[in-house]
């Protein structure tokens, strides 16, 4: 799973499945990450509206 | 080392001459002694009872007088793969890398301690050389102080197999090593406890790949793919001796020996036709 | 009592009333939950398996729940990548499905494994040529995508939706939601296509092993292009089902309509394939390792021809034609016979893969091999279907599942939340 492991082969086949499976895996947590800091920059933003509303 | 069975390795195998093989199990009962192989109470049910080396019985499915009945056993027929890659059926399908074939040996290993007993392995093979311990071991009590102590015992929930008895070969490995001559093990320091306690000779096991040992020269095996068929390496060319199930590419490295032609043809699939075909230039001409 | 937590707007039943359905369901999975304990404590003996049969029900129920939970990639991939927007009515509840179907598949290989502790092996130890290697990381990380898929129906429920950060995180999801379906349906290609793979390159077993592309057995296609064709049926009977049981329509006739027609021309496509791959491996694959087609459909009291005919035809062909042409997919009756028969033939598809393979001898010598399984494999293998009901009646009492639901409920309006 890792380079670290003793199993592991730096050969083309290695590469290309977990090439593949840390690709998929970091889209997953980017895409995440992302959506949870957005969501929290919006919170953030609309209850800095919503206070500079009631103002 | 090199990914082939053709260099300076050891290509470990066996020859059974199912003539001289008179069903008596005492190939079993070493095996089970030796490897600390474990038993249920009620062995009755034999397909979830542990058996490294099993006996078959074959008949000739004629019946009375011409009935004639041959003994098979069958350890685990340590497979070269497709190829004779070491790509065994059992090996290749392995998930966690828990079977491994030694390159230097020719053996299929099991790793206990590595297995979490998916399955997959026994599923692959079509020899049935792989077994699961579907219970804890238990030994009757004071029987766990004659178990040997170069053989691990293996807990519930895994596979195991037949080793061809590698702690004999780590045993005489050391034995040339101390006699300062490791890369040569003499055939006589390694041999396994079926072999050795076969009462009428009927297994011969060594090197395949040296000519000096006796099992390369009843065998005679081939180094060269079967042009009809290259998954297949290491036919035998003498016309007496067949493979269990050569046909599939599995490429293992137990030889069968017989005079008799019915027994011969037990040893695998023909289509209506094909044996006759091949029979009488079995092991020179080959079928694909 | 619930009220505050039931969609806007949605009549439902009362809570006891929800509540008494709910124990009964939940008392099955105590019995499945039971079994399971079982086996993890006294290890596989508890089962009927054995050294002939070390794949059997638990791996069938895995490769079928797999196979019918591949309604949530397909339709996912049709939803977000190809954009059909129709399809936008019963994505949610494909996915809810997909995620029943998965999180059930990753149970019970928890319970099938002989060592459930070292089960990590299988990732750290990782052999990259086996198949199953390929299920193992494809298939977690498919859950990871699908339990990404459900969080923001989730978030839409009533009361969590009026928490501001969760009301942005589930818009937001959505937003990007045609990257999570891209990978999804990455990784259901290869896991699906992997479980097929699983069969095929057993070449010590000639009822199991395929020619193919490359690396790839041609299980590997068919399983993933079966998945593709007969999860959507599968979402389809479920649905219709659980408009049964709550005697509402939930979905419009015209997405119905659309997704029996995908399902039926992947049906079709897959059973053209799926005959050629049978008609080659009988004639050709088969007979060049010295199998006759009788071998492996005769001399024993259960595997008989009928399978075959069953599979393909009764289960294939049939279900294929009734989807495809107008007049009959749009026929209720016959659309639930075809999306039946389809599912019967997805899972018998998979059963065959498994567990026949098993019982057919290879060695001459050898005999077949039948097995029936332990009522503890059965409970664990029923654990699954009572923790899918429970989980879709929670969702569709809780959750906005059906976006249609409440346009084709209004007729009369509503007065009381029960």
């Amino acid at each position: 799973m890792f380079p670290f492991s003793f199993e592991w082969v730096w050969d083309i086949g290695h590469m290309i499945f977990f090439g593949g499976l840390w690709y998929a895996v970091g889209i997953l947590s980017a895409g995440m990450i992302y959506v949870i800091l957005k969501a929290a920059w919006d919170t953030m933003s609309e209850s800095i509206n919503n206070s500079g509303e009631s103002h | 080392m090199t990914q082939d069975n053709h260099n300076n390795a050891y290509k470990f195998g066996m020859v059974i001459d199912l003539d001289k093989c008179t069903g008596c199990g005492s190939c079993m009962v070493s095996c089970m002694s030796e490897n600390n192989v474990p038993f249920k109470e009620d062995e009755s049910n034999k397909r979830d009872s542990i058996t490294w080396m099993r006996v078959y019985k074959l008949t000739n499915g004629k019946s009375f007088p011409d009935t004639e009945i041959a003994y098979l056993p069958r350890p685990c027929q340590h497979c070269g793969g497709e190829g004779d890659h070491g790509h065994s059926p059992c090996v290749s399908v392995c998930p966690a890398t828990a079977t491994d074939y030694g390159y230097d040996t020719g053996i299929v290993s099991q790793i206990y301690t590595r297995c979490f007993g998916c399955r997959y392995c026994m599923g692959a093979c079509p020899y049935h050389a792989r077994y699961f311990n579907w219970w804890d071991p238990k030994w009757p009590e004071g029987m766990e102080k004659y178990l040997s102590p170069d053989v691990s015992p293996r807990m519930r929930g895994i596979v195991e197999k037949c080793s061809f008895c590698y702690h004999r070969y780590q045993a005489a490995r050391d034995k040339a090593y101390y006699h300062g001559d490791k890369d040569h093990i003499k055939e006589e320091d390694y041999q396994t406890a079926c072999t050795t306690a076969c009462p009428s000779n009927a297994i011969t096991f060594g090197d395949l790949n040296n000519p000096a040992h006796k099992v390369h020269q009843i065998v005679k095996p081939d180094p060269h793919p079967d042009p009809r068929n290259h998954h297949v390496v290491g036919k035998s060319r003498n016309p007496k001796v067949f493979r269990l199930l050569e046909r599939l590419g599995t490429n293992p490295k137990v030889y069968y020996l017989s005079e008799r032609e019915w027994v011969r043809k037990q040893g695998d699939h023909y289509l209506e036709g094909e044996w006759d075909k091949i029979k009488n230039h079995h092991g020179t001409t080959s079928h694909g | 009592m619930d009220s505050a937590l039931i969609p806007e707007g949605a009549k439902r039943c009362s809570l006891p009333k929800f509540s008494i359905g709910m124990a009964i369901v939940g008392a099955v999975l105590l019995w499945g939950v039971w079994a399971m304990f079982l086996c993890w404590f006294k290890g596989l003996n508890q089962t009927n398996m054995n050294d002939y049969y070390g794949f059997a029900l638990w791996i069938w129920a895995d490769l079928a729940v797999i196979a019918v939970g591949g309604g949530a990639f397909f339709t996912g991939m049709l939803r977000y990548i190809f954009n059909i927007k129709e399809l936008k009515n019963i994505i949610n509840f494909a996915v809810i499905i997909g995620f029943i179907c998965y999180s059930s598949a990753l149970l019970i290989l928890a319970i099938d494994i002989g060592q459930p502790l070292r089960g990590w092996f299988i990732f750290w130890h990782a052999n990259i040529h086996s198949m199953l290697t390929e299920v193992a990381f494809c298939l977690s990380c498919y859950f990871a995508v699908l339990t990404i898929e459900f969080i923001p129906n989730i978030l839409e429920n009533r009361q969590a939706n009026k928490v501001p950060f969760f009301h942005h995180l589930a818009h937001n999801m959505h937003g990007i939601m045609v990257i999570f379906a891209a990978t999804g349906a990455f990784l259901s290609f290869f896991h699906q296509g992997s479980l097929g793979g699983v069969a095929g390159v057993m070449y010590g077993r000639p009822f199991a092993v395929r020619e193919g592309l490359l690396i790839w057995p041609w299980t590997f296609f068919l399983f993933t292009w079966s998945a593709a064709a007969y999860g959507p049926s599968f979402t389809l009977l479920v649905t219709k089902m659980t408009e049964v049981i709550t005697g509402k329509k939930l979905v419009k006739d015209n997405v119905v309509h659309l997704l029996a027609k995908i399902s039926g021309w992947m049906i079709v496509t897959y059973i053209i394939a799926k005959i050629i791959d049978t008609i080659y491996w009988a004639y050709v694959t088969a007979p060049s390792l010295g199998f006759k087609l009788s071998h492996f459909y005769t001399d024993n009291s259960f595997y008989g021809y009928w399978i075959l005919i069953t599979e393909i035809v009764i289960c294939g062909i049939v279900p294929g034609a009734i989807l495809v042409i107008k007049s009959t997919r749009e026929n209720p009756t016959l659309r639930l016979v075809a999306i039946i028969l389809g599912t019967i033939g997805v899972c018998l598809n998979r059963w065959v893969m498994v567990l026949q393979i098993m019982a057919v001898p290879v060695m001459p010598f050898d005999t077949w091999a039948l097995y029936i399984p332990s009522w503890q494999e059965v409970a664990t293998t029923v654990l699954p279907v009572a923790y899918g009901i429970m989980l879709i009646a929670l969702a569709y009492r809780y959750l906005p599942v059906f976006p249609q639901e409440k346009e084709l409920n209004s007729v009369k309006p509503i007065t009381e939340s029960e």
